[in-house]
């Protein structure tokens, strides 16, 4: 069942070639990613079995799974109204491309064997690559070669991660494998050089993926470039996927003993990635790359959280979904604005609320959402993870942390007031709110005001599982 | 030992080429050649088993001639045959280069190998041909160069993956090569598309985005 999952949105990548329809190929997106929402939830529910030696699902990819199952569907839903308004570019790239792209993040997430697991981020890679070239213009393939050549070049590093923990367990005497079972049944007897060198190449490797600072050079322009349905998947999808592979490394040093240090590392490169977003979200113009700086912002906290370990690793947990769901409905919101004033630079955004009601409301919402204001789910993650850090009594470390979130919430917030607020220039937008292009990001703020006022119990236990898998210790 | 010594050695002697040459055909040829010579590494290494030659067949075919292929291609619809300028002249690249190749050798001696690879070049070789496609990353303006510079980087974890074949089935391996396959080709569309829009593949030129 699981390996239909893989193999399908292929499939459907393929029809969508033949299609000679431009709007069936349009709706292919959405038909196609609904049944893979459904099959999803069916596997993380337990409704079929799902492990094996090569794919499986644990507590940690139901998660990932299904959240980026929920993030893509939204965004198909989107592309449909999105290519129909882009029709001088296409969609005859976009529509396979978004499926394959699809496809390779669901081999990452149920991925048992390491090797596996790098082949197929580095196709995530590759299909996204003309995804963010999707504007064709000069700054887009500069966005793109950055993009293209950048995360190559780190993903070669994690292969190179991957190897040395082949040969820790060389060294070690145990059997030479990179099935994920069979090493962290062996951790204990892995060569340790070997294996802590291959943590920190794989959290370089799939660090660059996930953005975390300073290897995130790439992303404030791949977001900004990309239209906002590629920066939501990227922001929302892309990085959950890159956490969860540089997690296995976790799970593996925990289970080897050695979970204190890589946790250190964790929490440094957190640290690091939230202080250098809230340096660049202060007096950011650009609405687009002050989303990219908030993504880097977020992925320092979540390594924060599991870098603090015990309750924050729920926290963490927990905040994977907010943040992935909140940025898929900023990126789609702030891709309306920038379509009706053609710009994404506040100094020819103004009043967006008054020119696109929803839309602009929608991006004020999850602008609040994103910073920790309650009762959005974020408030809840963040506070748990705050929680989590006083409570292992590491003030620095919390101080730190609450002093990066007031300055990006009042950098974050200057930038997104003066889009919204205000009175427009223009009386008639180009670019009305519609049905198909606000519904999206609607669900997703929704989601999460929910999340912020109840979690159902299922997700709960959820939640915890997925944060005590890291914590397996030898 | 005595044949896997010997490619390896001509392979590190191609590093120095590539690092030292502007003419970027013959640059893409010797890349092409360190690829068809890694190829023989994992039969030489692990003799003529069927995993061997697979391996070999799918790095000669890939390494060695459908990526130079895209490369050369690439560079022909764009009518550039040097690199002219790089950020680091070509002799300080190359002494740069012998460096690293010196401190490789020096620093896999101290690595915790097990016994069997202390003997061998296969771990400062590796190294030192990641280091040089670094180099070449870092110091040149081409954008086809640093498509070289990737795959030599490429090419030293090729190295290191030899060594650790029982690890990677053969699923796998065929993966992470077809990946790069198609990496290389995106990357040469993309290359094709900076030509058209900025008349050059100077990367410098892709300098628009920043704060």
């Amino acid at each position: 069942m699981l390996l239909l999952l893989i193999l399908f949105p292929l499939v459907i990548a393929a029809i969508s070639l033949a299609v000679p329809w431009y709007q069936a190929r349009s709706w292919l997106l959405p038909a196609g990613s609904a049944l893979h929402l459904l099959l999803s939830v069916l596997l993380a529910i337990g409704h079929f079995p799902a492990t094996g030696s090569w794919i499986g699902l644990d507590a940690l990819s139901r998660l990932v799974l299904v959240v980026t199952s929920l993030l893509f569907f939204g965004c198909a839903l989107y592309a449909v109204g999105y290519l129909d308004i882009r029709r001088d570019r296409g969609n005859r790239i976009m529509v396979p491309c978004l499926l394959i792209f699809l496809s390779a993040m669901t081999l990452a997430v149920s991925a048992r064997h390491l090797g596996l697991m790098w082949m197929a981020v580095e196709a995530t890679t590759i299909s996204s690559a003309p995804l963010i070239y999707f504007n064709c213009n000069r700054l887009s393939i500069e966005a793109t070669w950055k993009y293209l050549l950048i995360c190559s070049v780190g993903i070669a590093l994690a292969m190179l991660g991957i190897l040395f923990i082949a040969y820790a367990a060389l060294g070690g005497g145990s059997p030479v494998s990179l099935q994920l079972d069979t090493l962290l049944a062996n951790a204990t007897s892995l060569s340790r050089p070997w294996l802590h060198a291959g943590f920190i190449f794989l959290l370089v490797g799939f660090g660059t993926k996930m953005g975390l600072a300073p290897l995130h050079t790439w992303k404030p322009d791949a977001y900004g470039e990309a239209p906002g349905l590629v920066g939501a998947l990227l922001a929302g999808g892309l990085t959950s996927v890159a956490f969860l592979a540089i997690l296995r490394g976790v799970q593996l040093m925990t289970a080897a003993g050695d979970g204190d240090m890589a946790r250190q590392v964790l929490l440094g490169m957190g640290l690091f990635s939230l202080m250098l977003a809230a340096i660049f979200m202060v007096r950011q113009p650009d609405i687009k790359r002050m989303l990219a700086y908030s993504s880097v912002e977020h992925m320092g906290l979540l390594a924060i959280g599991v870098g603090i370990g015990g309750p924050a690793t729920f926290g963490a947990m927990l905040h994977l979904i907010n943040n992935a769901l909140t940025k898929g409905g900023l990126f789609l919101a702030a891709g309306n604005i920038q379509r009706a004033y053609d710009s994404k630079c506040i100094s020819e955004i103004r009043g967006a609320i008054v020119t696109l009601p929803i839309s602009g409301t929608l991006f004020l919402a999850g602008f609040l959402a994103i910073s920790g204001s309650p009762p959005f789910g974020p408030f809840v993650s963040k506070f748990t993870l705050l929680r989590g850090i006083f409570g292992s009594d590491r003030l620095v470390v919390g101080m730190l942390v609450l002093l990066c979130l007031a300055i990006v919430f009042i950098g974050m917030g200057t930038t997104v007031l003066a889009a919204t607020q205000g009175e427009p220039e223009q009386k008639s937008p180009l670019f009305r709110d519609r049905p198909l292009l606000y519904l999206s990001p609607l669900c997703f703020i929704l989601l999460v005001l929910l999340l912020g006022v109840y979690i159902p119990e299922p997700l709960q236990a959820a939640l915890h599982q997925a944060a005590a898998l890291l914590e397996v210790q030898p | 030992m005595g044949l896997t010594n010997s490619l390896l050695l001509a392979v590190l002697l191609i590093n120095f080429f590539t690092l030292g040459s502007a003419r970027l055909v013959a640059c893409i040829r010797m890349v092409a050649l360190q690829g068809a010579l890694l190829a023989l590494l994992p039969p030489a290494t692990h003799g003529l088993s069927g995993h061997a030659l697979f391996l070999a067949a799918g790095a000669l075919s890939f390494k060695g001639i459908f990526i130079p292929w895209l490369l050369l291609r690439a560079i022909r619809e764009v009518r550039i045959r040097r690199e002219v300028e790089p950020i680091i002249g070509f002799v300080p690249t190359m002494i740069l280069g012998a460096l690293t190749t010196a401190g490789a050798f020096l620093f896999a001696d101290f690595l915790p190998l097990i016994s069997e690879h202390h003997e061998g070049l296969y771990v400062p070789a590796a190294l030192a041909t990641m280091f040089a496609g670094f180099l070449l990353l870092i110091t040149r303006r081409k954008a086809i160069t640093q498509v070289l510079g990737y795959l030599m980087l490429e090419n030293g974890i090729f190295i290191i993956g030899v060594l650790l074949s029982s690890a990677l089935p053969l699923m796998v391996e065929a993966g992470v090569l077809l990946d790069l396959l198609v990496g290389v080709f995106v990357m040469g569309i993309v290359i094709n598309r900076i030509n058209r829009e900025f008349s050059t593949i100077n990367t410098e030129r892709l300098s628009a985005l920043k704060e």
